[in-house]
C-alpha cells in the first residue's frame, strides 16, 4: 500500500433545508482496503456516498482522489475518476442480457461511423430551429406548398444531424471483455444470460462487473448483503477478497455488525451525520460498535425468561400452497404453535416461507390441508376474518403489504380496523378517533415522526416497521405471525421490536416467527423449526438448536 | 438523506400548493392560444385586438350576461357528473375512458322509461332518473367485472364500449322509439311527468336552467364525502394507492374495482338522463356531445378531487359556451376552444412542462403530480 489514500474526504458537510445531513466528516480509503461505513438509518451514510459519487455537492469540505482535489459534478465524472457504485436496489433492466446491461450508456460501437464536424452540426441545429419557426408561421397561414417544402428540408437536414447517432452496438467485444473480467476477478457469469433469470446474488455480480468494466478501482457497495441469503453472503465475501487482491479499494456500507467485523480492514461509524470514530475490527466487538452507532449501550442479547407454553393456538396439517408460477411451494407442511411460546422458522429464503405465511393469513389460496386457529377450522377464511379472530401479521415486505405510503401515519395505524368502532360509526369514519389513536400509538411505540399527519412514505425504514408493529400489537392478539420483522432496519429499532415480540409471548400470544437471520431465530425462539423445500425438516427445542446443527438442517441435511 | 421532513399540514400546504399546477396550466394555455391567434391573424396588431375582444367575449358573454351564465351552468352540469365518473375510478387505480358510453346508455334507458311507463308526476321523474342510473351502472359493470376477474384492461374495454353504446343508442332510436314525424331523427318526447322542471332565472326570458345543475353539485359533495369520510371510500382509496396492502388489510381489491366502476357508471348515466329530461326532452340520434371525454380533462384539472371538479367543470362549461362568443365577437373559429381545451389537458397531465416553464421546485415525493393510475396488463 502506498501512503497516499486513493480517496479522501476532508471535512465534508452537507446541509439540506432544516437538516444537517453530514457534519465535518473525514474519511480515508487506502489502496486495496475494505473500509466499512457503519451507521443507523438516517445517520448520513447514503448522503456521504452520494457526495462522493457526484449526486450531491458538498456544502463544505473537499474530496481528494489519489491526492488530487476532485470536484464531481455528476456520477459520470465520478466514474471517469475510477469510482463505481453498486446501489442497494440494482439498476439493471430485467429483460436485457448481462452484456446489454453493461453496455448501457457506454456507446460501445463498431463498424461504420459518420463523422460530422461539430461546427457544422451547430449550424445545422440553428437552421433546423429556424425552419421549425418558419413552418409554424406558414402552417397557420395555410400555405400548403411552402409547408411541404419546409418539412422536406427539415427531414434532409435532420437526418444529417442524426446520422452520427446511427451506429452498430458492439455486443461481441463487450461480451469478450466481460468474460475476461469475470475470469480475472473470479466472478462466474455468463454474458448472454438474461437478467431476470438470474438470482439476486448473481445480479449483484453483474452490477460489480458493470463498475469494473468502467475501470472502477474504488467500489462503493451500498448495503450489499441486505438482499442476499447467508450462502450468497459467503460467496459475496469471497468476491470481495478477490477484488481486494487485485487492488480494488472498497467502501462497504452496512448496519450488520457481524458482517462488518468479518470483512472490513477498518470501520468508520457515523452517527447523526458525524464521524464518531474509525476503529480496527480487532479492537472492536459487536457491542462496542452498536454502542458507537446508537450512542448508548445496546443489549444485543434479548432478555427473556423461559416460556410457559399453554394450549395449542395454531395447528397446521399437511398444508400445500402454490407460488406465483403455480409450483407447489409449501408441500405437506405440519406444525403447531402454543400460547406463550415463540416458534422460529429458520431456513434459506425461497423455501416456501413466504407462501406459508401468506397461506396462513389468507392472502394466498390454500391448495389442500388444514389450518386450525384457536381450535376452530380456519383453512379458507378471508384475510379480514383471520385478522378478526385475533391474528396479527407483520408482513415480509413492509412497503408492499404493510403500509400505504400515500396515507398518513394515523390512517396506516388503523389500516385493518378502520371499519370498526370506534374508528367508524356505521360507514362514517371518525377522523378524530383515528387521529387520537395515532397520537397514542406513536407515543407508546416511539415512532419518530413529525406528526401523525405525516405520510408513511416519508418515515425511515425502522419507523415504518414500528408503525406496523404498533398497529398489529395494539389490539388483542392470539396469534402473531411475524415474517422478517427486522429486515433492513437499524439496531435501535431491532432491539425495540424484539422486546415487543417477547412481551407478546409473555402476555400469552402464540408467536410464529419467520426469519432469514439465524441470529434472530436463535435469540428469540423457544423452539426452532427448520424449513427446507416446503417442509419442516426438523423441530428442535432452543437448547439443542446450535448454529451448526440448524445450518446443516437449512441445507436439507438431517444429521 | 434518510430523515423525513415534516410536511406542514397548514392551509398553504393543503389548499394552495395543489392549486399551483392547475392554475398555471390554464394561464399557460391562455398564453399559447393567444400566440396562435396572433400569428394566424392578418397582422399581429389585429391579432392582439382579436385576443382582447375574444377573451373578453368569453367572460362577458358566457359569464356576465344572465343568458350566458344560464347556458354555462347548463353546460357545466353534465361535466361535473361525468368528471366525477372519471375521478372515482382514478381513486381506485383505474382509468375510466367510458363515461361517454355510460352517459349514452343512461340516457337511452331513462328515455325509454320516460316515454313508455305512465306514472304520477314526481314519481315518474324519480323512476326515470333511476332507470338512467341503472343504465350507466350496467355499462360500468361490464369493464369493472372484466378487469377484476379476467384482468382485461379497462382502458381498452371502456373505449370499445363507448362505440357500442353510441351505435346501440342510435340503432334503438331509429328502429324502436323514433318519433313518427319523418322530418326528424329522434325519439318520441318524454311524457310531461318525466320532464325535469325548468328554473326561472332573473333577466332571462325562457330559462334553460333545470334542476340538473343543482343535483350535480349535490352529487359532487356526496362523492367527496363518500371518498374521504366513509369506510367505503377508505377501502376504495386504499385499493388505488396500494392493492397489495389493501388485500393485507382485508379489503378485496376486485370488489373495489367493480364498485368504483358501478358508481362511476351510475353517475355518468345520471348525467345522460338529466340531459334528456332537462333540455330537449327527446333523445336525438347523435346525442353524444363528448362530455365523457371532456370529463377526463375535468377530472385531471381537479386533481381527481370531487369538490374541485365543480370549478374545473365550470371552466370547461365556460369554454363550451364561450366558443360561440369567440366567433361572434372576434370572428375567430370555434375550434380555438378545442385547442384551448387540449392544451389544458396537456399541461395538467404533464405537470413537468408547467414546472419547467415556471421553474417550480418540487420535493421528490410530490414529483408525481396528478395520480394517473399505472395499471398493468393482466394483473
Amino acid at each position: 500500500m502506498s501512503d497516499t489514500p486513493v480517496l479522501e474526504a476532508r471535512g465534508l458537510t452537507k446541509r439540506f433545508p432544516g437538516v444537517l445531513a453530514n457534519d465535518q466528516v473525514n474519511l480515508t480509503l487506502m489502496k486495496g482496503e475494505v473500509h466499512a461505513l457503519l451507521g443507523e438509518n438516517g445517520a448520513g451514510k447514503t448522503t456521504l456516498m452520494n457526495m462522493i459519487y457526484g449526486f450531491y455537492h458538498p456544502t463544505e469540505g473537499e474530496i481528494l482522489v489519489n491526492g488530487q482535489p476532485a470536484r464531481m459534478e455528476s456520477p459520470n465524472e465520478a466514474i471517469a475518476k475510477g469510482i463505481g457504485m453498486v446501489h442497494q436496489h440494482f439498476m439493471l433492466i430485467p429483460v436485457m442480457s448481462v452484456t446489454e446491461n453493461i453496455m448501457l450508456g457506454l456507446g460501445e460501437t463498431r463498424g461504420f461511423e459518420v463523422k460530422i464536424p461539430e461546427a457544422l452540426r451547430r449550424v445545422l441545429r440553428v437552421v433546423l430551429a429556424l425552419i421549425f419557426l418558419l413552418f409554424i408561421f406558414v402552417f397557420f397561414q395555410a400555405k400548403v406548398y411552402w409547408a411541404a417544402l419546409l418539412i422536406l428540408a427539415a427531414l434532409v437536414l435532420g437526418s444529417l444531424v442524426l446520422l452520427p447517432l446511427l451506429r452498430r452496438m458492439d455486443r461481441i467485444n463487450v461480451a469478450k471483455r466481460v468474460r475476461e473480467l469475470s475470469e480475472s476477478y473470479n466472478l462466474a457469469i455468463d454474458p448472454d444470460d438474461i437478467i431476470k433469470d438470474l438470482s439476486v446474488g448473481i445480479q449483484q455480480r453483474v452490477e460489480i462487473i458493470k463498475a469494473l468494466y468502467r475501470n472502477a478501482d474504488i467500489l462503493i457497495l451500498d448495503e450489499p448483503t441486505a438482499v442476499l441469503t447467508p450462502q450468497e453472503t459467503e460467496e459475496f465475501f469471497v468476491t470481495i477478497r478477490n477484488l481486494q487482491d487485485q487492488g480494488t479499494s472498497i467502501i462497504f456500507i452496512s448496519h450488520k455488525l457481524k458482517e462488518v467485523l468479518a470483512i472490513a480492514d477498518r470501520i468508520t461509524v457515523l452517527r447523526d451525520g458525524r464521524n464518531v470514530g474509525t476503529v480496527l475490527p480487532e479492537e472492536a466487538t459487536e457491542a462496542s460498535l452498536a454502542e458507537m452507532m446508537v450512542g448508548r449501550t445496546v443489549i444485543l442479547q434479548v432478555d427473556k425468561s423461559k416460556a410457559h407454553p399453554g394450549d395449542v393456538v395454531l395447528e397446521v396439517k399437511d398444508l400445500r400452497v402454490e407460488d406465483e408460477r403455480g409450483q407447489i411451494a409449501v408441500d405437506g407442511l405440519s406444525l403447531e404453535v402454543r400460547a406463550g411460546e415463540i416458534l422460529g422458522i429458520a431456513g434459506v429464503q425461497g423455501n416456501g416461507q413466504r407462501e406459508l405465511v401468506e397461506g396462513l393469513t389468507g392472502l394466498r389460496p390454500i391448495v389442500s390441508g388444514e389450518v386450525r386457529i384457536d381450535n376452530k377450522e380456519s383453512t379458507h377464511l378471508l384475510p379480514r376474518k383471520i385478522s378478526e379472530i385475533g391474528v396479527a401479521h407483520i408482513p415480509e415486505d413492509r412497503e408492499k403489504h404493510g403500509l400505504v405510503m400515500g396515507y398518513s401515519v394515523a390512517d396506516n395505524l388503523v389500516l385493518n380496523r378502520y371499519y370498526q368502532a370506534p374508528y367508524a360509526r356505521g360507514p362514517v369514519l371518525d377522523h378524530n378517533q383515528i387521529a387520537s389513536n395515532g397520537q397514542a400509538l406513536v407515543e407508546k411505540f416511539d415512532v419518530r415522526t413529525p406528526s401523525v399527519e405525516t405520510l408513511a412514505g416519508n418515515l425511515s425504514g425502522g419507523n415504518k416497521q414500528k408503525v406496523i408493529v404498533a398497529r398489529e400489537f395494539s389490539r388483542p392478539v392470539k396469534l402473531l405471525i411475524a415474517n422478517q420483522p427486522t429486515r433492513g432496519i437499524d439496531v435501535g429499532s431491532i432491539e425495540f421490536i424484539h422486546n415487543q415480540i417477547v412481551d407478546q409471548r409473555d402476555s400469552g400470544s402464540a408467536v410464529l416467527l419467520v426469519s432469514a437471520e439465524l441470529d434472530e431465530i436463535l435469540s428469540l425462539a423457544d423452539r426452532v423449526a427448520v424449513m427446507f423445500e416446503g417442509r419442516i425438516v426438523k423441530t428442535l427445542p432452543i437448547e439443542e438448536a446450535t448454529r451448526e446443527r440448524v445450518g446443516l438442517l437449512m441445507a436439507g441435511v438431517d444429521a | 438523506m434518510n430523515e423525513s421532513q415534516a410536511p406542514k399540514s397548514s392551509f398553504r400546504e393543503r389548499f394552495l400548493r395543489p392549486l399551483v399546477v392547475p392554475v398555471l396550466a390554464i394561464l399557460t394555455s391562455l398564453i399559447v392560444v393567444a400566440i396562435i391567434i396572433i400569428i394566424t391573424a392578418e397582422n399581429p396588431l389585429i391579432g392582439l385586438e382579436k385576443v382582447g375582444t375574444g377573451y373578453w367575449g368569453i367572460i362577458d358573454g358566457a359569464l356576465l350576461s344572465p343568458r350566458g351564465l344560464v347556458n354555462t351552468l347548463v353546460a357545466t352540469a353534465p361535466l361535473i357528473l361525468t368528471g366525477i365518473a372519471v375521478a372515482i375510478p382514478f381513486h381506485a387505480g383505474l382509468f375510466n375512458i367510458g363515461a361517454e358510453g355510460q352517459f349514452m346508455i343512461g340516457a337511452l334507458l331513462g328515455t325509454v322509461v320516460g316515454i313508455y311507463i305512465d306514472l304520477p308526476p314526481v314519481i315518474h321523474i324519480i323512476v326515470t332518473i333511476l332507470a338512467g342510473i341503472t343504465g350507466g351502472v350496467i355499462w360500468g359493470l361490464i369493464p369493472g367485472v372484466l378487469r377484476a376477474w379476467l384482468g382485461s384492461h379497462e382502458v381498452i374495454n371502456t373505449i370499445m364500449l363507448n362505440f357500442i353504446a353510441i351505435a346501440l343508442t342510435n340503432m334503438i332510436i331509429r328502429n324502436y322509439i323514433k318519433d313518427p314525424n319523418p322530418s326528424t331523427v329522434q325519439s318520441l318526447p318524454l311524457l310531461e311527468t318525466a320532464q325535469l322542471a325548468r328554473i326561472p332565472f332573473p333577466g332571462v326570458a325562457s330559462s334553460r336552467l333545470h334542476l340538473g345543475f343543482f343535483i350535480a353539485v349535490l352529487v359532487a359533495i356526496a362523492a367527496w364525502y363518500f371518498l374521504y369520510k366513509t369506510t367505503w371510500g377508505f377501502s376504495l382509496r386504499t385499493t388505488g394507492l396500494n392493492p397489495d396492502a389493501a388485500k393485507y388489510a382485508g379489503i378485496r381489491p376486485k370488489w373495489q374495482y367493480v364498485l368504483s366502476f358501478m358508481i362511476a357508471g351510475g353517475i355518468a348515466g345520471l348525467a345522460g338522463i338529466m340531459e334528456v329530461q332537462g333540455l330537449p326532452r327527446v333523445l336525438p340520434v347523435g346525442f353524444n356531445a363528448g362530455y365523457g371525454f371532456t370529463a377526463i380533462a375535468v377530472s385531471l384539472l381537479a386533481l381527481n378531487n370531487p369538490l374541485a371538479v365543480i370549478p374545473a367543470a365550470l371552466i370547461f362549461g365556460l369554454l363550451t359556451v364561450g366558443g360561440d362568443y369567440l366567433q361572434i365577437r372576434a370572428g375567430l373559429s370555434v375550434h380555438i376552444v378545442s385547442i384551448f381545451r387540449a392544451l389544458i389537458l396537456l399541461f395538467v397531465a404533464a405537470p413537468e412542462i408547467v414546472r419547467y416553464i415556471y421553474r417550480i421546485k418540487v420535493k421528490p415525493e410530490e414529483a408525481e403530480g396528478v395520480p394517473i393510475p399505472r395499471t398493468r396488463w393482466g394483473s
